[in-house]
C-alpha cells in the first residue's frame, strides 16, 4: 500500500508530513483522528481472534500520548485535537474489546453491501424459539442453584458461539457470522437477566 | 538593563512572563471540610494553618458587609448567628429547592422560592443576601486560594479539583463556575475516588483490581478500577451524590428532636433547634465512633434536654444508610462482571469510613480488611496535587476515568433513549440522528437527562436545548445530527447540524439547575475577588500560549527547511518573529493575536515551498524504489 507515502500539511507548522503520523515530525504538534477504521487505529489487522491483554497495553500506549491530560497546559487547537483523537481512541478500545461487540462491528465492516439490514432482524426462527425458551426457564427458577445452572449453560454456550464466530469469519463466512452475532446478542442479554435475577434474589 | 546586552538569533530569546514557579494545587472540595495540598518535584504537601490543621471546614459565616469568613471561625459561628453561617453546601450544588432535605418538617437552610421559568438553581437567604451554592462555594475555594499563596508565597491561579464520582453534569458545571468565580482555571475535575486511587496506587505500588469506598459527608462512591504501571483505568463506579455521613448527624439529630419535642410536647421545631441538633449529632457520632456511650444536652433558647445514646443504638439508627452503602457496592461489582473476592483491596476515602459499623460493612462484603494506612480525610487531596503537577509538568501516569450516569434525551410519551450509557470511558462522543415531525417544521426541541430510569420525571433533568435555523422540509425529511460529546472532565456539550442542507443548528442551552451566562458574567463583576481581572489575564495567558505554539512551529520550520529561504526573506520572517516576541512581553493580548496573524502571513510562502518540496521529495521516492523493483525483476 502506497497510504503511508501519502502526504499532508501539519495545521501548524504548514510543512509536509505523512499523513498517518500522529504528531508532526518537523514541529511536534498533535494531528487529528484519521477517520480510519478501529483495528487500524490501534494498529492491528483486522481479526476475530484479538488478545485482549494485546490490545490493553496498544490502548493504554495510545492514549499515554493522545489523552487531553497531555496537553493540560497547550494551545486550545492542541487540547481540541487531543481530545478527538482520545475519543476516537475510546471508540475503538471499547468496541474491539467486547466480543459481541466486535463481532458486530466486524460484520458491519465487512458486510456492509451483502447484510443492508444488519444483524438485528432475525429471519432465523431457530434462534427465536430457543431464546424463548430459555426466557421461560429463567422465569421459572425460583432457587440459587437453578439460576447458577442457568447461568453455568449460558456461559457455555457463550464460548460455543464465540468459538464458531470466529471460525466464521476466520472462512469470509459474513451471513453466518451476522447468525452468530445475532444469537451471541440474545445469549448475553440472557447474561444480564440471570444477574439481575441473582441480585433480587440476593436483596 | 540586562536585556539591552542580550544578543540573540531571531526568535530565539525565551519567553518571559514564563513563571514556572507557580505551582498548581489539588483540592478536594468536601461537603463537611476541604484540602489543599500541592506537589513539587514529587515532593507533597498538604497545605496547614498556623496551627498545623490541614481540614478547612466547609462553612462560611457571612458578615453584615457581606465578606465572608470560611473555616474553623465559621463552624464556631454557626450555632451564635445560624441565620449568617452556611455548611454542607455542596449538597445543593446543581440542586434544586425539592431536592434540600429537611428534618423535622425544617429545613436547615433558608431558600429563596425559584421564580417560574428560570433555572431551578436552589438560592438561599444568608445575611440578608441572596446567595447561589456556587458563590458560597466560591467563597470556600478563595479561602484554599489564599491559604495556598500564603503557604506557598507565590501567586495561585490554577487547580485539580476533586468531585464525586457520582456527581452528575449539573452538579460538576456548579463546581466548575464556583471555581471561576474564585479566580481558579480548573486544569481538571477529577472523581474523588480516582485521585484517591493514585495516592493510594503511587504510593504502595498496588497492581491489580481494587476498589475504592468513599464515603463523604454528603456523599457516596464506589469505584472499580484496575492499576497496572501507571495507569489507572476505572471499569465501573457507582454512588448516590446524598447520602453521607451527614445521614448520620441527620439520624442522630432526629432521634434527639423526637425525645425533645416528647418531653417538651412542642410540635414546631425552629431553624435554629434544627442547626443546634444537626450539631449535636455530629458531635455524638464522633464521639460514638471511639466511645461506647455518651450524653448530650440541648440548649435553644431556655429550653434544657439531655440525651442518651450508645452504640448500640447508634448502629440501629445509622443501619439502613450503610446497607445501602453495601447495596450499591454490590450493584457495581455485578454490572462490570466481577465478584467480591476478584477485589485485591479496598480502600477508604472520606472521614465517615471512620466510623466502625462502617468498616465491619465494607469488610464483610469484601471479605478483607479495608485499607486506610493514608489518612481518607486527606488521600483526595493528595491525589487531586499529583495529577495538577502531572498536568502542568507531565508525568507517565495515566487516569482513565468513565461517564458516572447514562446520558439520554427525552422521546415520546416522557420516556428516555440513552445515547451514553454508564460506565462508557471519557472523553466519549456520540451522535443521535432526529427527523421533523411537521412540514416546514424549523425549529426543535431537545430535553437533555441523567440517569438511569426509563421516565424523564424519574431522572435528573440537565438542559433543554432549541434546535433553530432547520431549512423548512417536508415532514421527515430532515436529518438531524445532534452530537453529544463528553470531555475528559466529565462535562457535556451538544452540537447540532442538518445533514442534508449541511446548516449547523444554533443550540441555545438552557440549564435547569445552572447559571446562565449573564447570571454568571454578572457574579463575576460583582465580586469581590476581582474575577474579572482574573478573567483578562487568563485570556492573556492563552493569548500566550498560542503565541508561542506558533513560534515552535516556525523555528522547527525553520531548522527544517530553512535553505528554501533567501537571505531577505529569512530576515522578514525573523521581523515578524522578533515582533510576536515584543508582544508576548507586553499586556495586550489582541496585540499578541496580531502578531501571531502577521507571522502566520509572512510564512504563507514559506509553507507553500515546503509542501512543494515535500511532495517531490515523496515521488523522488517512489520512483527509486520502482527502479529497484524493476532492477530485481530483470
Amino acid at each position: 500500500m502506497n497510504d503511508a507515502n501519502t502526504l499532508k500539511s501539519c495545521w501548524s507548522c504548514k510543512g509536509p508530513m505523512p499523513a498517518e503520523e500522529l504528531f508532526c515530525p518537523t514541529c511536534g504538534a498533535v494531528q487529528g483522528p484519521l477517520p480510519v477504521n478501529h483495528f487500524r487505529r490501534l494498529g492491528i489487522a483486522v481479526s476475530f481472534d484479538l488478545d485482549v491483554p494485546a490490545l490493553d497495553r496498544l490502548y493504554f500506549d495510545l492514549q499515554r500520548r493522545l489523552h487531553p491530560d497531555r496537553f493540560a497546559t497547550r494551545a486550545p487547537k492542541e487540547k481540541a485535537l487531543s481530545q478527538q483523537q482520545a475519543t476516537a481512541l475510546n471508540d475503538a478500545y471499547e468496541t474491539l474489546k467486547d466480543p459481541l461487540k466486535r463481532a458486530d462491528y466486524m460484520v458491519h465492516i465487512l458486510g456492509v453491501e451483502v447484510l443492508p439490514e444488519g444483524c438485528t432482524l432475525v429471519k432465523d426462527q431457530k434462534i427465536l424459539i430457543e431464546a424463548m425458551e430459555m426466557r421461560e426457564k429463567l422465569a421459572a427458577a425460583d432457587t440459587m442453584e437453578q439460576l447458577n445452572v442457568i447461568q453455568r449453560e449460558t456461559k457455555a454456550e457463550i464460548q460455543d458461539v464465540l468459538s464458531a464466530l470466529s471460525l466464521a469469519f476466520q472462512g469470509h463466512d459474513i451471513p453466518g457470522a451476522c447468525e452468530l452475532t445475532t444469537r451471541l446478542k440474545y445469549l448475553d442479554k440472557m447474561m444480564g437477566e440471570v444477574r439481575h435475577a441473582r441480585a433480587r434474589m440476593l436483596a | 538593563m540586562a536585556t539591552l546586552l542580550q544578543i540573540h538569533e531571531p526568535g530565539e530569546t525565551p519567553a518571559p512572563h514564563q513563571d514556572d514557579k507557580k505551582a498548581a494545587v489539588g483540592i478536594d472540595l468536601g461537603t463537611t471540610n476541604s484540602v489543599v495540598a500541592v506537589s513539587v518535584d514529587g515532593a507533597l504537601e498538604v497545605l496547614t494553618d498556623d496551627d498545623g490543621q490541614a481540614l478547612v471546614p466547609s462553612v462560611v459565616a457571612y458578615a453584615p458587609d457581606g465578606s465572608a469568613i470560611v473555616g474553623e471561625l465559621a463552624k464556631r459561628l454557626l450555632l451564635s448567628r445560624p441565620d449568617s453561617v452556611v455548611s454542607s453546601i455542596k449538597r445543593l450544588m446543581g440542586r434544586g429547592a425539592a431536592d434540600v432535605k429537611s428534618l423535622g418538617g425544617q429545613l436547615p437552610f433558608d431558600i429563596e422560592p425559584a421564580q417560574e421559568g428560570g433555572s431551578q438553581l436552589v438560592r438561599l437567604n444568608v445575611a440578608g443576601r441572596k446567595l447561589t451554592p456556587i458563590e458560597i462555594s466560591a467563597d470556600i475555594l478563595h479561602a484554599l486560594r489564599e491559604r495556598a499563596e500564603g503557604r506557598l508565597g507565590a501567586r495561585v491561579d490554577r487547580a485539580v479539583i476533586t468531585v464525586p464520582a457520582y456527581f452528575d453534569d449539573a452538579q460538576r458545571v456548579a463546581t466548575k463556575d464556583a471555581a471561576k468565580l474564585a479566580g481558579l482555571e480548573v486544569l481538571r475535575l477529577v472523581n474523588e475516588p480516582t485521585a484517591a486511587a493514585l495516592a493510594y496506587g503511587l504510593d504502595k505500588e498496588a497492581e491489580g483490581l481494587y476498589a475504592v469506598y468513599d464515603l463523604g459527608g454528603g456523599t457516596f462512591d464506589i469505584s472499580l478500577l484496575r492499576m497496572e504501571k501507571g495507569v489507572f483505568q476505572v471499569l465501573a463506579t457507582g454512588g448516590d451524590a446524598a447520602l453521607g455521613g451527614d445521614d448520620f448527624d441527620h439520624a442522630v439529630a432526629d432521634h434527639f428532636l423526637k425525645q425533645r419535642q416528647a418531653e417538651l410536647g412542642e410540635t414546631e421545631l425552629s431553624t435554629s433547634e434544627v442547626k443546634m441538633a444537626l450539631m449535636t449529632g455530629r458531635v455524638a457520632k464522633e464521639c460514638l465512633t471511639l466511645e461506647n456511650d455518651g450524653q448530650w444536652v440541648l440548649t435553644v433558647g431556655d429550653k434544657v434536654t439531655h440525651h442518651k445514646l450508645d452504640r448500640v443504638t447508634f448502629d440501629d439508627l445509622i443501619r439502613p444508610e450503610v446497607k445501602r452503602t453495601i447495596k450499591i457496592c454490590h450493584e457495581v461489582l455485578t454490572e462490570a462482571g466481577y465478584d467480591p473476592m476478584d477485589v485485591k483491596g479496598v480502600v477508604l476515602v472520606g472521614g465517615s469510613t471512620r466510623v466502625p459499623q462502617v468498616r465491619a460493612a465494607v469488610a464483610g462484603f469484601f471479605g478483607s480488611e479495608p485499607l486506610a494506612d493514608i489518612d481518607p480525610d486527606q488521600v483526595v487531596a493528595v491525589g487531586a496535587a499529583l495529577q495538577a503537577e502531572a498536568l502542568t509538568v507531565g508525568s507517565d501516569t495515566l487516569l482513565l476515568d468513565v461517564t458516572p450516569l447514562s446520558l439520554g434525551l427525552e422521546t415520546m410519551g416522557g420516556l428516555v433513549e440513552k445515547v451514553i450509557p454508564r460506565n462508557t470511558p471519557i472523553p466519549v462522543a456520540k451522535a443521535q440522528e432526529f427527523t421533523t415531525f411537521q412540514d416546514g417544521q424549523t425549529a426543535m426541541a431537545i430535553h437533555v437527562v441523567q440517569g438511569e430510569r426509563e421516565m424523564v420525571d424519574q431522572n435528573r433533568s440537565l438542559a433543554r436545548f432549541t434546535l433553530r435555523g432547520i431549512p423548512p422540509m417536508a415532514a421527515g425529511a430532515a436529518h438531524i445530527r445532534v452530537t453529544f460529546q463528553v470531555d475528559a472532565d466529565g462535562l457535556l456539550t451538544v452540537a447540532a447540524s442538518e445533514a442534508t442542507s449541511g446548516v449547523e443548528a444554533q443550540v441555545e442551552v438552557k440549564p435547569s439547575y445552572g447559571l446562565s451566562d449573564e447570571e454568571m458574567s454578572t457574579m463575576l463583576r460583582d465580586s469581590l475577588m476581582h474575577a474579572q481581572d482574573d478573567m483578562e489575564l487568563r485570556l492573556l495567558t492563552e493569548a500566550r500560549v498560542e503565541a508561542e505554539r506558533a513560534m515552535l512551529a516556525v523555528r522547527s520550520a525553520l531548522q527544517a527547511d530553512c535553505s528554501l529561504l533567501s537571505m531577505q526573506e529569512r530576515e522578514v520572517i525573523g521581523e515578524e518573529m522578533d515582533k510576536v516576541i515584543d508582544a508576548i512581553r507586553g499586556q495586550d493580548r489582541d496585540a499578541i493575536n496580531a502578531a501571531v496573524e502577521n507571522l502566520d502571513a509572512a510564512t504563507r510562502t514559506f509553507a507553500e515551498r515546503r509542501m512543494d518540496k515535500g511532495i517531490r521529495d515523496a515521488l523522488t521516492g517512489v520512483s527509486v524504489d520502482a527502479l529497484k523493483v524493476g532492477e530485481g525483476d530483470a
